[in-house]
């Protein structure tokens, strides 16, 4: 057999080459409406980096699909203060160093006048030095542990404080006040564990047992053994990620029949529909927002629901960071014809100032309410519900109630306007038994 | 404490996830000396094949996993001639350019490496832009199984029983019967297995159609308990290589052997010290073996079975 190096070389330079394009193809296209000139002055660009491929692509996506929404809303209605919003949009196919080169393109090159980037709390972290270094106003949209106190960064998601402060009481009082708690093995997953802890202590109730999950895991039999084992009232589950869904089936198979409470589940990754029935049956979700939430502004004809699926006709769910980003990106207009300018320190302090968005901006919010952003810690006081799925995957609201960011503002006295500052607060710093 | 079922249990699932996960690519890197990187993709494509034949064509279960394999297979078989042997580019280059175009990948371990990744990346790709992010999966049947304040899901148990008809069958296929023989013979010796008028070119195609096929009843089998995502072959990888490398050459004895070992290392430790312990065991284990045993443990077997003849 003669092997010429010629051909050897052709070969690899082909396949190098379809590699290219394969990976060529998982950019393009995704760029969507953005120009690459920089923003004028009778413009406004606003920077939108959303996974829309890669491990976190299913929850993303809706944030991105949201933000166009709401931006082609303003748009259609007369921009903000007359000025028309551009878009800089980009996919970073859920890789932290894509997102830090992205962040730097929109900041230096783009010159974006604010940014909505990142699902991830590793992304956030990720991005967080290159946001504070050159000052740029920055939406963290997701849900997650809490504590993030900085000057630039706006995480208007609900934290794991709120999301669990609403569903732990609930269950405790329904089922008893033993809990095991399964959390996906990093920071997030960690840190609402201790918050678990902390409102375990706070509500009379006991946390039996913890186990923490490898996001690569996804074979839960011993898992669900060891629940059996501690025999708790209820179930937290913080579990995060693709292959964590797979414990919802298999606990539904093993016959592990117990009501869990989460803050991760259905709301994000609409489990729910999914999977099939009855897999995610007595799951009770705290969230601020998901599709099946009945405020009338979200369901009714022509509502949020209605818009979103006109827009994007095929696309599988509006998720409860789509909503964030749906809001926060009329928070920021109101905050530019507040401030009269896109200058961003000036946009910062009529943010810090207490925007307040009623129903029709903020579709969790039911009629008559309102959810305000807090001008000394960056964080939104949400309208939490507790969404419950049935036998059939029927999702019900069994409570819902405002719930405002206490542990920035209370405990650890975050005072942005006052002190500004760039760090993360963590529960072990405040409480014991989050040790 | 630890519950003896609990543990017996738990030991077949690792087992029957270890030797499934590892079975199609023993076969192809085995005998052929091809790294399939797009493994994790063909086990997409087989659990993706059975789920829709459930969800769109109402098939039975039993039916969709065998449409599963078979659709893999022939998939494989279509890889196979055109990036591996290069034989249907070649068959047109040779009209149209008078040369080849391809250089066959049997045995060219790093080549293989990039030609197989950059097809994984197209077939996530591809299924993401065909299907979406996600598809709706299907239920687990059988139900469970429970004993004292435990319970186990059947079909897990199920899975054991299976992978252990499908080592014993794969062992038939390849040490007794013709087929089996000329493969061997094509791998071993391709020049005088052509003399003896074998066909290699269509032993290439078969095993790789045939070890592709493993990878896609894999997919099927493992269809109503993984999460249906274009990216879901990813979760066999580890376990896979891990499990091949540690089997050693004889591929059906290795792949069984390492998913007893591993199986049960991983089984004992993630019941006694939790999920994350028991992959730092898997992980260290396989460290141990490639060290103490660089040959894997059938490798070792074959050491020893030599030293005993020259001693005898």
């Amino acid at each position: 057999m003669t092997r010429s190096s010629v051909s050897r070389r052709q070969f690899l330079g082909a396949s190098g080459a379809a590699l290219v394009t394969g990976l060529a193809g998982c950019s393009a296209g995704e760029g969507g409406t953005s120009t690459d000139t920089a923003s004028s002055a009778d413009t406004i660009k606003i920077g939108v980096l959303e996974d829309q491929s890669g491990n976190f692509a299913l929850v993303g996506d809706p944030k991105a699909k949201a933000s166009m929404l709401a931006i082609e809303e303003i748009n259609a209605n007369g921009g903000i203060d007359g000025k028309q919003i551009e878009t800089f949009q980009r996919d970073p196919q859920s890789d932290n160093q894509r997102y830090q080169e992205l962040t730097r393109t929109a900041i230096n090159e783009e010159n974006v006048d604010a940014l909505w980037a990142g699902y991830s709390s590793a992304t956030r972290e990720a991005i967080r030095p290159i946001i504070d270094r050159n000052e740029q106003l920055y939406f963290y949209t997701t849900q997650y542990e809490g504590g993030v106190c900085d000057e630039f960064t706006f995480a208007v998601g609900p934290t794991a404080r709120q999301q669990l402060g609403i569903v732990l009481p609930y269950l405790v009082e329904e089922f008893g006040p033993d809990i095991y708690t399964i959390a996906a093995d990093y920071n997030f997953g960690q840190l609402s564990a201790d918050w678990v802890k902390v409102l375990a202590n706070e509500n009379d109730a006991n946390v039996l047992g913890e186990e923490f999950i490898p996001l690569s895991e996804s074979s839960f039999g011993s898992t669900i053994n060891r629940i059996q084992e501690a025999d708790p009232d209820f179930v937290m589950s913080m579990l995060v990620g693709a292959n964590h869904t797979s414990f919802y089936e298999q606990k539904a198979s093993a016959g592990l029949d117990i009501p869990i409470g989460t803050s991760t589940a259905m709301a994000q990754g609409y489990e729910h529909r999914r999977l099939d029935a009855p897999a995610m049956a007595n799951i009770y979700a705290g969230v601020n927002y998901m599709e099946e939430v009945p405020t009338d502004s979200n369901t009714r004809d022509g509502g949020f629901v209605d818009r979103y699926f006109e827009m994007y006709p095929d696309a599988p769910y509006l998720n409860e960071e789509a909503e964030t980003n749906y809001f926060s990106t009329y928070m920021y207009k109101k905050a530019v014809e507040q401030a009269g300018t896109t200058e961003q320190p000036e946009v910062i302090d009529a943010l810090e100032s207490g925007i307040e968005l009623g129903t029709e901006e903020a579709p969790e919010a039911p009629e008559g309410e309102t959810i305000r952003l807090d001008g000394a810690t960056h964080h939104v006081d949400h309208h939490m519900w507790i969404m419950r799925a049935d036998e059939e995957h029927n999702v019900e609201a069994v409570e819902n109630r405002q719930i405002p960011e206490t542990f920035l503002s209370e405990t650890a006295g975050c005072n942005l306007p006052e002190n500004p500052e760039q760090t993360q607060y963590t529960p072990v710093d405040y409480y014991e038994e989050a040790e | 404490m630890v519950n003896g079922i609990n543990l017996a249990l738990q030991f077949l699932d690792s087992f029957a996830f270890i030797v499934l996960a590892a079975a199609g690519l023993a076969i192809i890197f085995g005998i052929m000396g091809v790294i399939n990187l797009a493994h994790g993709e063909f086990i997409l494509i087989g659990a993706y094949t059975a789920t829709l034949a459930v969800t769109q064509l109402g098939l039975p279960l039993v039916v969709a996993m065998v449409a599963g394999g078979l659709v893999t297979g022939l998939f494989g078989i279509l890889t196979e001639r055109v990036i591996i042997s290069g034989a249907w580019p070649n068959w047109v280059s040779q009209r149209t350019l008078g040369r080849d175009i391809i250089e066959p990948l049997y045995d060219r371990l790093a080549d293989s490496m990039v030609a197989t990744f950059g097809l994984s990346l197209i077939l996530t790709q591809g299924t993401r832009i065909a299907y979406g992010n996600s598809i709706d999966g299907l239920s687990t049947p059988f139900g469970p199984i429970e004993y004292g304040a435990f319970s186990y899901s059947t079909y897990r148990i199920v899975l054991a029983g299976v992978s252990i008809g499908l080592l014993v069958a794969t062992y038939y296929l390849f040490t007794r019967t013709d087929f089996g023989m000329r493969a061997r013979a094509t791998i071993q010796d391709k020049e005088t297995a052509q003399a003896m008028g074998v066909n290699t070119e269509r032993m290439y195609m078969l095993t790789f159609g045939i070890g592709s096929a493993l990878a896609g009843l894999t997919g099927a089998l493992f269809a109503p308990v993984v999460t249906m995502r274009p990216t879901l072959g990813d979760q066999f990888l580890v376990e896979s290589f891990v499990a091949v490398v540690v089997g050693g050459p004889s591929v059906v004895l290795g792949t069984a052997l390492s998913g007893g070992v591993l199986g049960a290392i991983l089984a004992v430790f993630s019941n006694l010290y939790g999920t994350f312990i028991g992959r730092i065991a898997l992980l260290v284990a396989a460290l141990v073996a490639l060290r103490f045993l660089p040959d894997g443990i059938t490798g070792f077997i074959e050491q020893l079975q030599k030293r005993r003849q020259e001693s005898e």
